[in-house]
């Protein structure tokens, strides 16, 4: 489970002064269920699961993720979580199993726990193939499998996945999203951020809608349709959004 | 759990440098190859060139002399000089090397130089030019002993002994043993070669690892396990000191085997050069080990230092531009110890490169001032702690490692 309280990060700019990329956010995400943050470009997404993943630390607020604060456990935490985005790059020089393996053993798994793991995920997602290739000779597709692999290895209950089909093919995002998919039917508790409207409305059990670094609005598919009386997403996401975004330019 | 997550930083990231090509030349290929190709490459290419040159036959051109046919024909019989007849643009042709030197005998030398007439043989030549001043010695060398066959048939003349001119002889004469020359000739080198070395074998693994690490991608990634910055980043380090020190024992092994080849085949070849090559031979294990010993702080230093810097870069082009100054601030302190008359005193022994790198003169020498040695060895230390904890603190900060 993931309980986020308050959770705020400012950054200072040179420039520009003080940015609050994310303002005083709180929600909940549930074991069993993926929660869909849905937001443009530097809506603060990123910054969101970053904190939660404790790669960033909060300015304020803080979040419990499985039952660790990620201020003061960040390591606990980051043992009970798979982060996995498009920023997440691979090793180039190692090959596909010596990566997941560098994981693996990073999570603290001991040698016959490992080769069991790898031997497991390996033929789930029919890696087998290409195990002993170096990463930067191996195709789209095949990086994103051994990407999904590392975030496995140490089998997390809870899984942060931030725009992970940004860039991909129509075929390499389907076999992400059929993962995630099999993340929350694995009882796992699974946050997902996207701009992609046709995702959240296939994957998520909880949207929340986030601008300006605010969490704007949250509730289940239906919720939203019901409250906004439309049943496009995309329109609800714009009657949601276009307020902040005015606030924004006149600032 | 920390010990073990250090080592399995340090374990991957040395599989990928030896897979890397660059690192490999940079650490491994350069450091052994920079030292045989300078040495026995150039050092033999110069044995061959100035072995020509002695063994040309060069053409000196006399001017005047005609009234002094005993000096004239000493220096025809010179061996290995042609001489040529005088023509007016004597000057060009030595300019342009078509001779070699022009030998001035004044008129009347001879017949002067019997009535005891002071008198001057001007040798004309090319400065610098090593042909050139080969014909000059030899001519040179001529005209002295026909002086000294004069003051000896003057003094014969008026039976007086030789020793009139020279009532004594100055000789110079080494009590310094072998390693305590070679320490005074090369220690300064030695200790220059093995800070430089460090840095160089340091540089390139410190940018992969920071800035090469955020180019690609992988920080962000390797920042979402849960290893702690502070293993991650000593790991990282253990590998940037490990590149140092194997660049440095590299270039020093590849160096002594260098000059012992060369050392062999000039004592074959050209007997006097040999000496000067055969100093290196003696340096002993307990040198090499002490100079190593006393490098390693250093070592931490340089990998912390490089490791800290580049981390702040964002790419590996601009760790590139962070760190290539840096090599001027650490060459200028090594090159002021091989000053003539640097010596190593208690305060020089803080300045952190220019202390060590005065020391391994020293320790090449086979002196050991151990009050020196604890003030260097404690005061790096504390340097290189006092660098490796400002990579961590850096490590931990969200605006070095996700700068934009």
């Amino acid at each position: 489970m993931i309980d986020a309280r308050g959770l705020s990060k400012r950054f200072q700019d040179k420039k520009r002064g003080e940015i609050r990329a994310v303002d005083n956010v709180s929600f909940q995400c549930l074991p069993g269920k993926i929660y869909g943050l849905l937001g443009a470009n530097g809506a603060g997404k990123t910054t969101t699961l970053r904190m939660l993943a404790t790669i960033l630390e909060p300015t304020e607020g803080t979040a419990i993720v499985n039952g660790f604060d990620v201020v003061e456990h960040p390591e606990k935490v980051r043992a009970n979580v798979g982060f996995l985005s498009t920023a997440t790059a691979l090793y180039r020089r190692l090959t596909a199993q010596e990566f997941v393996e560098y994981f693996g053993r990073l999570n603290g798994l001991d040698e016959p726990t490992l080769k069991k793991r790898i031997h497991d995920i390996f033929n789930r997602l029919d890696m087998n193939g290409f195990r002993d290739r170096r990463c930067d000779k191996l195709s789209t597709g095949m990086m994103q499998k051994t990407s999904i692999a590392r975030t496995l290895v140490h089998d997390p209950p809870v899984m942060i996945f931030d725009e992970p089909t940004n860039g991909l093919d129509i075929m390499t995002a389907r076999t992400i999203t059929s993962f995630i998919r099999e993340c929350r039917n694995n009882g796992k508790t699974v946050i997902f951020s996207t701009h992609i409207m046709s995702e959240v409305e296939k994957l998520c059990d909880t949207i929340g809608i986030i601008q300006s670094g605010k969490l704007l609005v949250e509730g289940t598919l239906a919720e939203l349709r019901d409250k906004y009386a439309e049943h496009d997403l995309e329109e609800i996401f714009v009657k949601v959004v276009t307020p902040h975004y005015v606030a924004e330019e006149n600032n | 759990m920390s010990l073990r997550n250090v080592g399995i930083v340090y374990r991957k990231e040395l599989t990928e440098a030896i897979r890397d090509r660059r690192t490999v030349i940079s650490t491994i290929l350069v450091p052994l190859l920079l030292f045989p190709v300078l040495s026995v490459g150039f050092g033999s290419l110069a044995i061959v060139l100035v072995g020509k040159a002695k063994e040309e036959t060069p053409k000196v051109m006399l001017l005047g002399g005609a009234d002094s046919p005993a000096v004239v024909d000493g220096l025809k019989k010179l061996d290995k000089i042609e001489i040529v007849p005088e023509t007016s643009d004597w000057k060009n042709l030595i300019i342009s090397k078509e001779i070699r030197a022009a030998v001035e005998i004044p008129a009347g030398f001879q017949a002067d130089v019997a009535l005891q007439k002071p008198e001057t043989v001007k040798i004309y030549n090319y400065e610098g030019e090593l042909k050139s001043e080969f014909a000059t010695d030899k001519v040179d060398k001529y005209m002295k002993q026909y002086r000294d066959n004069v003051v000896k048939e003057r003094l014969a003349a008026k039976n007086l002994p030789e020793t009139v001119l020279n009532p004594f002889d100055v000789k110079q004469q080494n009590v310094a043993p072998p390693e305590k020359v070679s320490g005074a000739a090369i220690g300064g080198i030695i200790g220059y070669m093995v800070i430089l070395l460090c840095m160089t074998g340091a540089m390139y693994p410190a940018m992969d690892l920071t800035a090469g690490e955020k180019e690609r991608g992988t920080m962000e990634t390797i920042l979402s396990s849960p290893i702690s910055r502070t293993h991650l980043v000593l790991g990282k380090f253990l590998l940037i000191l490990t590149a140092a020190l194997g660049t440095a024992a590299l270039s020093v092994l590849s160096m002594g085997v260098s000059f012992s080849v060369l050392a062999h085949y000039t004592s074959q070849s050209a007997g006097g050069r040999a000496a000067a090559a055969g100093l290196l031979l003696h340096l002993g294990p307990k040198t090499v080990a002490s100079v190593f010993l006393m490098a390693l702080p250093i070592a931490v230093l340089f990998s912390a230092v490089l490791m800290t810097i580049a981390l702040f870069a964002k790419t590996y082009k601009e760790a590139q531009s962070y760190l290539t100054p840096m090599t001027f601030i650490i060459i200028i302190p090594a090159i002021a110890s091989m000053l003539p008359g640097v010596e190593l005193t208690s305060r020089l022994s803080l300045i952190p490169i220019l202390g060590t790198s005065l020391l391994c003169k020293e320790l090449v020498a086979g002196t050991y001032h151990w009050n020196l040695i604890a003030l260097i060895f404690t005061s790096n230390c504390v340097y290189a702690a006092a660098a490796l904890f400002i990579a961590i603190k850096m490590f931990q900060r969200e605006s070095v490692l996700f700068r934009s």
